[in-house]
């Protein structure tokens, strides 16, 4: 079911075209394009209110862009081609397209009147039509990946923010997506909580699955990016290796970025 | 000088284990003052090199209570306050037994006569009947409020209007007298002469249907905006979540949205069930004969007035006290997972209390 690990990844083609979108009078995302490989980790960085979360949100069509398109795997997101028009989606085939990205939120969350393991098994059930059973069990399978299968029965309130955050992983996987959406996930957690978060981040990169991934968290963009992105004002200013953006920024927006959240002594 | 004080104290080895004598401990209890200050000069900057301790000082002993007794503190107010409430309420108890003019031999007789019974069935079923439709009609009413098309919010926000801004007793009467302002009720295609059937408005129009229709579409309006309040109150990630997981938009509201705006809806609900139960006292104007409407007979005839009110009154609090019984434990359904620990029910509240108490008792303090 899940992509197999070390075979070179077929699914999960990001394509995003000249995308805009409004909010009102403001315009936060001027014509972004940008593609994440099969299998590719994409990390996106960049000052807060610079677009970052947006774009991400507009992957899997929880913002409806004002003008461009996005497509996985060569299928636009949210419309359908039928002749020389692009029809809006029905709900229900957005709701199938999303079955097929996985998105992991700032805040969780996580449902609090559900189990840890009723979190994760909920939507393989209801949006894919899988047996009660197979969801628990494979619930339970994911929960053990994110060490914690011995809280399968715990209610969120009554976990840390870390194991909600795993929970919440571990839920966006339960549905074996192509893509996984990463919007700040260590931005609420206590500072020692963060490590927990990405290293069940850092096994998924490995995995073969494609993850795009908006974070503060510079050390760990170092690691496990293939490609980082930076956004200042609603544009991609710049994107490269790690090697290249971190060490060796092209552009006076990136480097005055990074020279202000960049420890001195950090370096490759 | 406090923080050096605490420095010392914290590197000091535990005085566990070493039973002190109440000798050293009246000695230590007297010291921290003394301690403080030579500590505090002795050491200088001299304190993070050789971990906090004064420099060829041996270590001293922290003040070491444990041995002491506490004293409660007294609250002499408290006493005479509840002394007074407790003297108030004797003296009802003793006026509400001792008066002979509230004849509870008459209310005895009557509390559970056969037509009086026939009245509070009546009741139950009219506070069943309309409360579930109401809030089922309500719940309606607030998805359409909520709802993305103009019409049917302002549907909605005109339902709620009306039936909020008219008297219920206007609107009983209205449905019962519907009759006379459209004298037959018939379903057929609008705007054709194509009927599929008709009645007479009085046959249908029973008065047990107009106190429904009324009770139910008052009810509506009000259980609408509760029920949308508590939908206002999840958190829209939760709405967000949900849609990125791809669930379907009906599962959405039932699963992930109602059971988390059921704990703000109960509280206010189960106060308007309460109230449906005494408000439907008010269709004793349609001479429907539920429980209030049977007493009022029964003491036109009898002219016990006052024992028979009290009838009407016991049965009603007999009523809400059931529904808060069910009303705590349905908000205690609805509160797992939102506080860490379900809070106790009085069940087992009462049996900690008496274990506790055992247990202090026990104990020769």
């Amino acid at each position: 079911m899940t992509a197999t690990l070390s075979a070179p990844a077929t699914r999960g083609l990001v394509e995003i075209t000249g995308v805009r979108k409004s909010f009102g009078a403001t315009e936060v995302l001027k014509g972004v394009s940008l593609t994440v490989e099969p299998g590719g980790v994409a990390v996106i960085v960049g000052p807060s209110g610079s677009g970052k979360s947006t774009l991400l949100r507009t992957i899997n069509h929880l913002e409806k862009v004002d003008g461009g398109h996005i497509s996985i795997d060569g299928k636009l997101v949210g419309y359908e081609v039928r002749g020389q028009k692009l029809h809006e989606l029905r709900e229900k085939d957005i709701l199938k397209q999303r079955t097929e990205i996985g998105m992991v939120f700032q805040n969780f969350n996580l449902f609090p009147h559900l189990t840890a393991l009723e979190n994760v098994a909920e939507a393989p059930v209801v949006a894919q039509g899988r047996s009660k059973e197979e969801a628990r069990r494979r619930g339970l399978e994911l929960l053990d990946r994110v060490g914690l299968k011995d809280r399968a029965g715990a209610y969120p309130r009554q976990l840390s923010g870390g194991q909600q955050q795993r929970v919440a992983i571990a839920r966006a996987l339960a549905l074996d997506p192509k893509i996984l959406l990463f919007d700040e996930p260590t931005s609420a957690l206590d500072p020692e909580l963060v490590n927990e978060v990405l290293d069940v981040i850092r096994e998924l990169a490995k995995s073969g699955t494609t993850l795009i991934i908006v974070t503060h968290e510079m050390g760990f963009a170092r690691d496990v990016a293939d490609t980082v992105v930076f956004m200042d004002q609603g544009q991609i200013v710049e994107q490269g290796t790690p090697q290249q953006i971190f060490t060796n920024p092209q552009e006076p927006r990136t480097r005055s970025f990074f020279s202000k959240v960049l420890e001195p002594a950090f370096n490759i | 000088m406090s923080s050096a004080t605490s420095r010392v104290a914290q590197a000091r080895p535990a005085p566990t284990g070493e039973p002190a004598t109440t000798a050293e401990a009246g000695a230590a209890a007297a010291a921290p003052g003394q301690a403080a200050t030579e500590t505090a000069s002795a050491a200088g900057g001299n304190l993070t090199s050789d971990g906090g301790l004064p420099p060829g000082g041996a270590p001293r002993l922290a003040a070491d209570y444990s041995s002491y007794r506490v004293v409660a503190a007294k609250h002499p107010w408290r006493w005479v306050g509840t002394a007074v409430v407790a003297l108030g309420v004797l003296a009802v108890a003793w006026s509400l037994a001792t008066n002979p003019r509230w004849e509870w031999g008459v209310v005895a007789q009557w509390f559970t006569a056969q037509s009086v019974v026939n009245g509070l069935v009546e009741t139950l079923k009219l506070t069943a009947i309309s409360g579930i439709l109401g809030f089922v009609l309500g719940f309606i009413l607030a998805l359409m409020r909520l709802s993305a098309s103009p019409l049917l919010v302002s549907v909605s926000w005109t339902f709620s209007w009306i039936f909020r801004s008219t008297p219920l007793l206007v609107q009983l009467l209205l449905w019962y007298n519907l009759g006379y302002l459209y004298e037959k009720i018939s379903l057929g295609i609008p705007f054709t002469d194509v009927r599929f059937f008709e009645v007479q408005t009085t046959t249908l129009i029973s008065q047990f249907a107009a106190a429904v229709l009324g009770l139910t579409l008052n009810q509506a309006a009000y259980s609408a905006e509760i029920i949308r309040g508590g939908i206002l109150s999840v958190d829209q990630g939760q709405l967000e979540a949900a849609a990125a997981l791809g669930i379907p938009t009906w599962r959405r509201s039932t699963r992930i949205v109602l059971p988390q705006a059921m704990r703000a809806i109960l509280p206010t609900a189960f106060n308007e069930i309460i109230g449906l139960v005494k408000g439907t006292s008010i269709v004793y104007v349609l001479a429907y004969s539920e429980l209030f409407y049977t007493v009022q007979v029964i003491y036109n005839r009898t002219q016990q007035v006052l024992p028979l009110l009290l009838v009407a009154t016991l049965w009603y609090v007999v009523i809400t006290s059931v529904l808060s019984v069910f009303q705590y434990y349905i908000e205690r359904h609805y509160s797992k997972g939102a506080v860490r620990n379900l809070p106790l029910t009085p069940l087992q509240k009462a049996r900690k209390f008496f274990a506790t108490h055992a247990v202090t008792n026990r104990k020769s303090l």
